[in-house]
């Protein structure tokens, strides 16, 4: 910008006003190409995925190599066993620390939970995988439906924090007044008003966090492992629906392949299903949860 | 006519200073009448940080009379009335010296939400919780005790009556509490107050958000409760306090400036700066 | 006026210390910040124990290699010889590969749907945006497989050919490379640059883009020579979050890249990632010494995702109270 526009040449004005024109659309076109992708993966797993979508996939197990048909009964039962166990490490440990955080914390040790919260988020998934078979697995000296549960809910733990705690922060500070005005106490207070008027936003928050886990495979390789049969109880190797992905996709059978994208679209329907339904659900009670 | 900020809170035992303080000179020849102190402050200073929001307050509520605070916004009349039943404490870096008594016995020696359950407390901006009329009155009885199901809704029924509210509400008292006007959700907060049978209601510009008619009624309200309920109000509305006070006490800059009968205070105030409030030549 | 129910009368206030005490755990106040902050410390005891785990478990492997084990390029599970640089090189250059598509492609869509897009079409395209990051990254491997590999193997073989001279671009193309892994990569940052960087521009104050238009700037001249230098921190912030994640990206890395253990000086030749090596072979992994030398690429990749990270937060922090204030 020249300090003396007024005298500009015209051809200069000119200049700046297709760079103007030039930049818009390029930045554009980088905005449709990113969003672009989302809906081309939809489009092709929908026509490749649901085309060959049959009841035998939700019912059957897998057929042996060089058999037809079959389906992934057992990595579905097994995924949700596996999002089972997550919740009971991850939610409870997330939703109480997110209490804390919200009602009693304050000074140094909350920035410091804040703080190990934010650098557990950035903990690679395979790593996560790699703890769970130490702690779980190594001992054990077998895979188990636990070790992968243990995993999947340990990567809940900072999300499950950290949108109970917005969440609460959320719920006005006169209804918490109002409640101790009665003569309850504090926690009293929050067990009564607070957390029934952010419920709607704790369980959307732990919905997203689930189907956030739900697509993991990494931590599952060597945890959970896998399974071509049913797996009872809770501490064999067990399917789940990534790692069949994951397996059938690397696979040189094309059969396997069209099973993988079968399963690539119910898991991406489920979990693309409840993001926009909690999207939805997080737009008409508040602020948006990131 | 003695005045709280003279009195140095260091000058020994605030007992012996309790009978020249806070009582109006012309009590007697007031309507109200002679009445039992029932809640009373003794050299109250209040900090937010380091910040000093009240000074010395020395004053006492006298039983079954409404008692209003009045004066500019931020001269501390809403954080003294928040320590009569302690809620000031719930704001961090927040410390309080002197005491306050209720019936004799200092409220910071008592169960904290004893103190709130018997001093009740209505707020600025209706607070209803986000549950059905029937709970939200019947909340305060359900912590406080074990009711069964029909003395519950018997008690219930009894508040909402109190708050006049009851004709309003008696067909919807299963309905989200948010769907009732603002007047009438400030009416089912008082409700929800009274619902405990609180001996002393705080109320805290109850009416600042309202319309005129919503703010008559609980002024009407008001008039109805002092028979069975100490009130203590603190207000904006000068007109207000003049309407509904047996007692009236003017603060500013954190400092009671001057405490006596209604009249009094609008009629014939002792001190300058009263006067000058009253009269609309402050500031 | 009929009495109440007397239910509720007031319990004497006497009773002394011991009663006091019952009194307040029954109020439930201790207990619950006993229970909740118990739950606080078990976040930072699993840190901690992920840390030591990590660290105790690599030892052998540690013990046996040291610090060559960074620069050694050898990985032979048969011989019992394991360095890192294979996987450590793959790391890196998928990764920069990525931020080098990602970044240009990730903040230009930020700047288009914070500054110059119409209200509605931003917040449309945004919710696509953020449904992308969504995706779990074994379906994105699955279609990096399936239908990028193809199209890449039109495209590629002609293009080199013309640029064979370069040694990066030199060599047969068989479609899992570290050029198709990096791709592939960029495509699952993007979400995370573009939706934290739109964040970080919304919140550079208004006046700033009125001083700059008052001047008779052009929309794009306000936001490139203006709006952008004030919220570079931020974006860079999103950038160093993408990376942290683009390291740590196992699944859609190992079904693309190769898992070749050669360090290529061609972007078209197969390679391996750190995070992939891992996924590959710690189910299979016989031996503590060969266990150990996965867990200890595990720890590397630890301490450089929290590095990362660690710079990142501060980054975004310090662009987001400046924003505010």
């Amino acid at each position: 910008m020249s300090p003396s526009m007024a005298r500009n040449p015209p051809w200069n004005r000119i200049r700046r006003k297709s760079v103007n024109a030039i930049m818009l659309t390029l930045t554009g076109i980088c905005t449709i190409f990113a969003a672009g992708i989302l809906v081309f993966i939809l489009g092709y797993l929908f026509v490749h995925g649901a085309r060959s979508l049959n009841w035998n996939f939700f019912t059957k197990l897998p057929t042996p190599v060089g058999e037809t048909g079959g389906g992934m009964a057992n990595a579905i039962l097994g995924s949700a066993k596996l999002l089972l166990v997550a919740t009971f490490v991850g939610v409870p440990i997330g939703f109480l620390g997110g209490v804390y955080l919200a009602e009693f914390g304050g000074g140094g040790f909350s920035f410091l939970v804040r703080y190990v919260t934010d650098l557990l988020n950035g903990v690679p998934s395979i790593v996560m995988g790699i703890f769970a078979f130490t702690v779980i697995v190594l001992p054990q000296k077998h895979f188990s439906t636990l070790a992968g549960g243990l995993a999947l809910g340990i990567m809940m733990i900072p999300i499950a924090i950290r949108s109970s705690e917005e969440f609460l922060r959320n719920v006005p500070l006169a209804l918490r007044e109002g409640s101790m005005a009665l003569g309850a106490s504090k926690s009293r207070a929050i067990w009564s008003v607070v957390i029934p008027a952010a419920k709607a936003g704790l369980i959307t928050g732990i919905m997203l966090n689930l189907a956030r886990v739900a697509g993991e495979t990494a931590p599952l390789l060597f945890t959970a492992f896998g399974n071509r049969y049913w797996s009872p109880g809770w501490e064999q190797p067990a399917a789940s629906l990534p790692v069949m992905i994951y397996t059938y996709a690397i696979s040189p059978y094309d059969d396997w392949h069209q099973q993988a994208w079968s399963a690539g679209f119910v898991l991406l329907a489920m979990v693309l299903g409840v993001n926009i339904l909690s999207r939805i659900i997080l737009a008409q009670k508040g602020p948006a949860l990131r | 006519m003695q005045v709280s900020p003279k009195i140095d809170p260091k000058s020994g035992d605030p007992m012996s200073t309790l009978p020249n303080i806070g009582v109006p000179s012309s009590s007697e020849s007031h309507t109200a009448g002679a009445a039992p102190s029932k809640l009373s402050a003794h050299s109250l200073d209040f900090y937010y940080g380091s910040f000093k929001a009240l000074h010395a307050i020395s004053m006492e509520v006298f039983e079954k009379r409404v008692t209003a605070f009045i004066g500019p916004s931020g001269c501390g009349k809403s954080t003294f009335l928040r320590t009569l039943n302690r809620m000031n404490e719930t704001v961090r870096h927040s410390r309080v010296q002197g005491e306050i008594r209720l019936d004799g016995e200092n409220i910071f020696r008592l169960d904290v939400n004893d103190v709130r359950r018997r001093v009740g407390m209505v707020f600025q901006k209706s607070n209803p919780f986000p549950k059905s009329i029937f709970d939200n009155v019947a909340y305060g009885l359900r912590i406080n005790s074990s009711l069964r199901r029909a003395q519950l809704r018997e008690a219930v029924e009894h508040s909402l009556r109190r708050a006049a509210l009851w004709d309003e509400v008696k067909d919807k008292l299963h309905q989200s509490a948010y769907g009732l006007s603002g007047g009438q959700q400030q009416r089912l907060c008082i409700a929800r107050a009274l619902a405990v049978n609180p001996e002393v209601l705080l109320l805290d510009e109850p009416c600042s958000a309202l319309d005129p008619i919503a703010t008559a009624k609980i002024e009407d309200l008001i008039f109805q409760l002092k028979d069975s309920c100490t009130i203590v109000i603190v207000t904006h509305n000068m007109q207000q306090a003049a309407r509904v006070a047996d007692y009236t006490g003017f603060f500013l800059l954190g400092r009671l400036i001057e405490f006596d009968t209604t009249p009094v205070i609008f009629k014939t105030p002792a001190k300058k700066e009263t006067e000058d409030y009253i009269t609309g030549r402050f500031g | 006026m009929s009495a109440l129910p007397s239910a509720i009368d007031t319990p004497p206030a006497s009773g002394g210390a011991a009663a006091a005490f019952w009194k307040r755990l029954r109020a439930g106040d201790e207990i619950a910040i006993a229970v909740t902050f118990l739950s606080a410390l078990t976040v930072i005891l699993v840190t901690a124990v992920l840390v030591f785990e990590l660290y105790r478990k690599s030892a052998i492997s540690r013990h046996a290699f040291g610090w060559s084990f960074l620069i050694s390029t050898t990985w032979d599970p048969v011989s019992g010889t394991f360095g890192a640089l294979p996987f450590i090189y793959g790391t890196l250059v998928t990764t920069a590969l990525a931020m080098i598509i990602g970044i240009p492609l990730g903040v230009g869509a930020a700047i288009f749907l914070a500054e110059l897009a119409p209200p509605l079409l931003s917040s449309s395209l945004s919710f696509l945006i953020e449904l992308l990051a969504a995706v779990p990254s074994v379906i994105i491997g699955l279609l990096g497989i399936f239908v990028m590999i193809p199209i890449l193997q039109q495209i590629v073989p002609p293009v080199q050919d013309k640029l064979s001279w370069i040694p990066i671009f030199s060599g047969p193309f068989y479609g899992v490379s570290l050029f198709t892994a990096g791709v592939v990569l960029a495509i699952m940052i993007l979400p995370f640059i573009i939706s934290i960087s739109r964040e970080v521009i919304l919140s550079v104050p208004n006046d700033q883009r009125e001083g700059a238009l008052a001047l008779g700037a052009t929309r794009w001249e306000t936001t490139w020579k203006v709006v952008v230098p004030y919220a570079r921190k931020g974006i860079a912030g999103s950038i160093f979050l993408a990376l942290a994640r683009a390291m740590g990206e196992t699944m859609a890395v190992t079904m693309v890249v190769g898992n070749d253990p050669k360090i290529a000086h061609s972007l078209m030749a197969p390679g391996y990632s750190i995070a992939a090596v891992i996924a590959n072979e710690f189910a299979e992994a016989t031996g503590d010494l060969y266990q150990g030398a996965l867990i200890e690429l595990g720890l590397v990749l630890f301490g450089v995702t929290i590095l990362v990270n660690g710079a990142a937060r501060l980054l975004v922090m310090s662009t987001e109270k400046k924003g505010t204030s």
